[in-house]
């Protein structure tokens, strides 16, 4: 098997293919008895295990213009550059300066290939109107021509396209027939590893039913035209002897040739970080966990229109920068200009990290290529830029140019871009409903490591922003609902009003505060109010009690002045009758009178 | 009209073949009977046995044996297959036109 992985493409394969190797068990591994040759095709390695079938022809079929060609050249070269096998192109269609020209156009120099002697093109010309068939024949020439190409450069591959040119240049099908079986037989004892390409047929695979000569392994093209965008698709019908992926890929020819997704392809064999980054918000690094995002995930920022999403991206990227990483942002909704210009009002000097060259914008327009076409180019993007970190605003705009499950296949392929090479990733997804998430519910939530949820409550006249941590994956996180604000300090997340009448923001929380305010304030009047009236019955008694105190004292001066005058008028009266007595010589009378006057006074 | 005008002209025929097998022997006597019961002209044939010049086969785009190359006169005609369909041989080299 082939483990040659050095290539000059990109690192995304190299993992993949690093993956198959290993054979993990549970995971598909290709049959030992198989020995398999890279076409150095990126994705169709991944999805065949290792590439085609070494020593035997593959059969590649599809309609017109959907990549056949460009599969059979890629073969070609790739194993002529990339594995050190030297290929024979025979061309039956087009000829060979045409050919030159079509791949120079993808950064193939086919002739100084040719002049290295690691390839041969051949073009079988065939026409028909000057061919008169006289009797039997065989295709020995062609043979003797194939034969002639193979020996010059010791070559261990061979591409023929379209080889079913020969049914519409010549009459006798079954001695065709009989020539192709023996054609591949040749070819597989001289251990040739070959692409074979045909034209799709009506009701069979090929339109001259190669597929029942060529059993080994074949790969069906297609190519599908919604919406006015191409969506070309692979499928590998069958593959004797060996494991492979079942489904129809997707693929795109691309500025450097065909490119495939094998997007349903689980790879577990990403080396997940523990490092966590900052989100570049202090008070949103504490609501998860205190330390922020891991270094490599995938962060969701929902929102309606108007909710910060861009702002709280935009953190990230100073935040990122700050600590010397590249940043790649891919716009879709505003430019370079408007994005440095809007942040700056919330503080933000980003241009100041793109003239360091660790930010760098790419402002696209989602209507602009296909689905898949978008993943190229930030592939393309990614691979120049080696960030550690990426943007994308908004990835909702994708949906203008495919239907939920194409996005969500495209996303889940970015994503996995993303992981592999571990870069975190900050998308931003405009929703129209508001309160509950639907659009991004639906379709990527499953690849999404944290989601942030930011709303516009609208309620009594105003417009409160608020943020919830939906999800974030492998941390305690904090479920509280905040408000946030911004000023051109940042963004400053608030605790919210949290009282029996539930959760809220804005005003309606100062009021909600201010009537609690009131309601504390009430009551305490109300306690001085009891309190004052409990001192004014206490002062109230008192003073009653003065006064009739007063009164008493008055009352008791003025019996007691009475008792006095009534004494006085007692003693003058004994006195007058004393001194009567005395007048009168009556001495006993006297003693006795004396002694009562003196207890009357004790 | 062209066996008029053929009659006086020279003919230069390649016949390409396969190797010294029997086929090719046939394919080349059939040419040369043909040749020499319907051209009145001068003729020359030319065997070239591509195994011995594989070169060839690309060079002068042959991809079946035997292939017969009416260099001259012009235009360039091909025929293949062993020449036993003497009809055919004779429209394929426009010495004939096919509803003659």
């Amino acid at each position: 098997m082939s483990k040659d992985g050095s290539t000059s493409r990109g690192r995304g394969r190299k993992t993949v293919a690093g993956g198959t190797a290993s054979g993990k068990s549970g995971a598909p591994v290709s049959l030992r008895g198989v020995e398999k040759a890279m076409t150095g095709i990126r994705g169709l390695d991944d999805v065949t295990y290792g590439g085609l079938p070494r020593g035997r022809p593959t059969l590649v079929a599809g309609g017109a213009g959907c990549g056949k060609t460009m599969f059979a050249m890629e073969f070609i070269v790739h194993g002529a550059v990339d594995y050190g096998e030297p290929g024979v192109f025979i061309t039956f269609e087009e000829n060979a300066s045409d050919l030159k020209k079509n791949f120079a156009s993808i950064g193939y120099d086919l002739d100084r290939l040719v002049e290295e002697r690691k390839i041969v093109i051949d073009h079988v010309f065939i026409d028909r109107n000057m061919i008169m068939e006289t009797g039997e024949y065989d295709l020995d020439a062609l043979f003797i021509r194939l034969g002639y190409a193979i020996d010059s450069i010791g070559a261990k591959r061979v591409s023929l396209d379209t080889i079913e040119v020969l049914f519409s240049g010549l009459s006798n099908h079954a001695l065709l027939r009989a020539e192709l079986v023996r054609l591949f037989r040749w070819l597989k004892e001289r251990g040739i590893t070959a692409v074979v390409t045909g034209e799709k047929g009506a009701e069979q695979l090929t339109r001259y039913g190669l597929e029942e000569y060529i059993a080994d392994c074949v790969i069906f093209l297609d190519s599908r035209v919604t919406e006015q965008i191409v969506t070309r698709r692979l499928r590998i019908v069958k593959y004797r002897g060996s494991t492979h992926g079942m489904d129809e890929y997707p693929f795109i020819i691309g500025g450097d040739g065909i490119i495939i997704f094998p997007i349903t392809s689980i790879r577990t064999d990403y080396k997940l970080s523990r490092e966590r980054v900052s989100s570049g918000i202090e008070k949103l690094d504490l609501m998860l966990d205190g330390k922020g995002f891991f270094r490599g995930s995938s962060i969701l920022y929902t929102g309606t229109a108007g909710t910060g999403k861009t702002s709280f991206a935009a953190y990230y990227v100073d935040a990122a920068c700050r600590r010397g990483e590249c940043c790649l942002y891919i716009a879709f909704e505003e430019t370079e200009d408007q994005i440095v210009r809007n942040m700056k009002s919330i503080g933000l000097d980003l241009d100041r990290w793109v003239k360091k060259g660790l930010l760098k914008f790419y402002v696209t327009r989602p209507a602009l290529y296909g689905l898949e076409m978008h993943i190229v180019l930030i592939e393309d993007q990614l691979r120049r830029f080696q960030p550690q970190n990426m943007v994308m605003d908004p990835i909702s705009d994708f949906t203008s140019i495919g239907g939920g499950k194409e996005v969500k296949s495209m996303l889940t392929r970015l994503q996995d871009i993303m992981k592999s090479q571990g870069i975190t990733a900050i998308y931003t997804d405009l929703i129209t409903g508001d309160i509950r998430p639907k659009t991004s519910e639906v379709y990527i939530s499953s690849i999404i490591d944290t989601w942030i949820m930011l709303r516009n409550i609208e309620f009594n006249g105003e417009r409160s922003r608020s943020l919830v941590l939906i999800k974030s994956r492998g941390m305690p996180h904090s479920n509280q609902i905040r408000e946030f604000l911004f000023s051109s300090h940042g963004v400053d997340l608030v605790s919210p009003y949290i009282g029996p009448g539930g959760v809220l923001l804005g005003s309606s929380k100062v009021v909600q505060e201010m009537k609690d305010n009131a309601q504390i304030l009430g009551l305490r009047r109300e306690l001085q109010t009891s309190r004052d009236a409990l001192e004014e019955k206490r002062r109230e008694f008192g003073s009653r009690m003065e006064a009739f105190k007063a009164q008493f004292n008055v009352e008791q001066n003025e019996l007691m002045k009475n008792v006095e005058k009534a004494e006085q008028d007692l003693n003058v009266t004994i006195k007058d009758r004393e001194v009567m007595g005395q007048e009168r010589k009556s001495d006993t009378t006297k003693t006795g009178i004396t002694k009562r006057s003196g207890g009357e006074d004790a | 009209m062209k066996q008029d005008t053929s009659k006086q002209e020279t003919w230069d025929l390649k016949i390409y073949v396969a190797g010294e097998t029997e086929k090719s022997r046939k394919a080349v006597a059939n040419l040369r009977k043909v040749c020499s019961e319907h051209l009145k002209g001068e003729c020359h044939i030319e065997v070239v046995d591509l195994v011995k010049n594989p070169r060839l086969a690309a060079e002068e785009q042959i991809f079946a044996v035997p292939t017969v190359i009416r260099k001259l006169p012009e235009p360039l005609k091909r025929l293949i297959g062993d020449m036993s369909a003497t009809e055919h041989v004779l429209v394929g080299l426009d010495i004939k036109t096919k509803n003659s």
